[in-house]
């Protein structure tokens, strides 16, 4: 450690642990909205794409990221927005998707519904509103175990 | 494109606590968020490129209604819930054309935000087309209620296919997508278009707007102009 400052591959890794604000289940990195980390000279830039335009949880996340990375000691860091090329759920890690599952989202899939019920498995399923309780979510049910829940939409 | 979002988002927000189910209360409240995300993208880009060092908010809050180029459409009261589900059916089948032709735009940022938004409006059109289709074919009072709707706001459809000097592209190029879409919804709807080809026009010009504008905009901009150090 000639600067004593830490390589972006040790950076990727604490904010693999820094959690999305609305859905804690899952990482930042999961949700795929880190795109690079550079170290500018002695500055450390961290490249953040939102996922939907007016998320409210944008300024969070990115909150978020400057307090983790004022713990780990960082003292000059520019987080810079890019909305181009758009932010996409092919971007969720698999770790990612199988954590929103076991936490009662179903995960985003390219045929626009979810597989399966994430409580009772069920595969018979009924869209109830394209919106759920953020904009990145749609409403469905089980129409086995009669459940409510959220779907992470593919976009 | 940004006083677009920035109107109809204002608008619908009016429905926030309103919604006649929560699950439509909850999907009006964040179409309103995608669209005002949108103007932020939109307004900003527009400001950047005015120079003059005005950012979104400065142009949201600090133009008099003469200024605003929005259509027609969006400035229109919310009314029923057919009425507002119409409006947005209508203005979604326009934006997502409108967006799509702009994702393939020269200008990268221009690109940049179309396929952004695009992204989210293809949602906002699935979902009042489908609410748009539900209503129509559905009992006799709500296909009343929209066939009415659809009269009333029919006559605000041709000027956003007018193409003036502000436009980048040719905006009557989009009509053919824009009626197929629309013919097919109406026809699973039960509704029938209006004969009248009639439209107002003034709102995307400024020259014109209705007068329902001024009192959004006096609603949105009171706070900001009469605190105008206030901060969030």
């Amino acid at each position: 450690m000639v600067e004593g400052r830490p390589s972006t591959s040790v950076v990727w890794k604490w904010l693999a642990d820094v959690p999305d604000p609305e859905i804690p289940a899952i990482s930042l990195l999961d949700l795929g909205v880190i795109r690079d980390i550079q170290w500018r000279a002695d500055t450390l830039e961290v490249t953040v794409t939102p996922t939907y335009s007016g998320c409210p949880a944008t300024s969070l996340i990115n909150f978020q990221i400057e307090a983790a990375l004022s713990a780990r000691g960082i003292q000059k860091l520019t987080l810079k927005r890019q909305i181009a090329p758009p932010w996409t759920t092919d971007w969720m890690s698999d770790a990612g998707c199988k954590k929103l599952e076991a936490y009662g989202i179903a995960p985003p899939r390219s045929t626009g519904s979810p597989k399966q019920c994430p409580r009772c498995k069920s595969n018979s399923l009924e869209e109830i509103s394209e919106f759920g309780s953020t904009p990145c979510k749609a409403q469905w049910r089980c129409k086995d175990c009669l459940e409510p829940f959220d779907y992470f939409k593919c976009i | 494109m940004g006083d677009n979002t920035l109107v109809l988002g204002q608008r619908l927000s009016e429905w926030c606590g309103h919604g006649p189910a929560p699950e439509e209360d909850i999907a009006l409240a964040n179409i309103a968020l995608d669209l005002i995300g949108q103007t932020r993208l939109w307004l900003d880009l527009a400001g950047n490129r005015e120079g003059l060092g005005r950012d979104s908010d400065m142009l949201a809050y600090h133009r008099n209604p003469w200024d605003f180029k929005n259509l027609l459409l969006v400035e229109q009261p919310n009314r029923d819930f057919g009425v507002t589900m119409m409006r947005q059916f209508l203005f979604d089948t326009w934006h997502l054309e409108t967006l799509r032709i702009l994702s393939h735009h020269t200008d990268k940022d221009v690109r940049g935000i179309a396929q952004k938004s695009s992204k989210e409006v293809t949602y906002h059109r699935a979902r009042s087309t489908n609410i748009v289709i539900a209503l129509g074919d559905g009992t006799e009072k709500s296909q009343l209620r929209m066939q009415s709707a659809l009269n009333r706001l029919y006559p605000y459809v041709g000027e956003m296919f007018m193409t003036d000097k502000d436009d980048l592209i040719d905006m009557a190029a989009l009509r053919p997508r824009f009626d197929a879409h629309l013919s097919a919804t109406l026809n699973k709807a039960t509704l029938t278009k209006p004969e009248s080809e009639f439209y107002h026009k003034g709102g995307k010009t400024g020259t014109q707007h209705s007068e329902h504008l001024s009192h959004i905009l006096a609603t949105m901009q009171s706070l900001p102009r009469s605190y105008p150090e206030a901060k969030w």
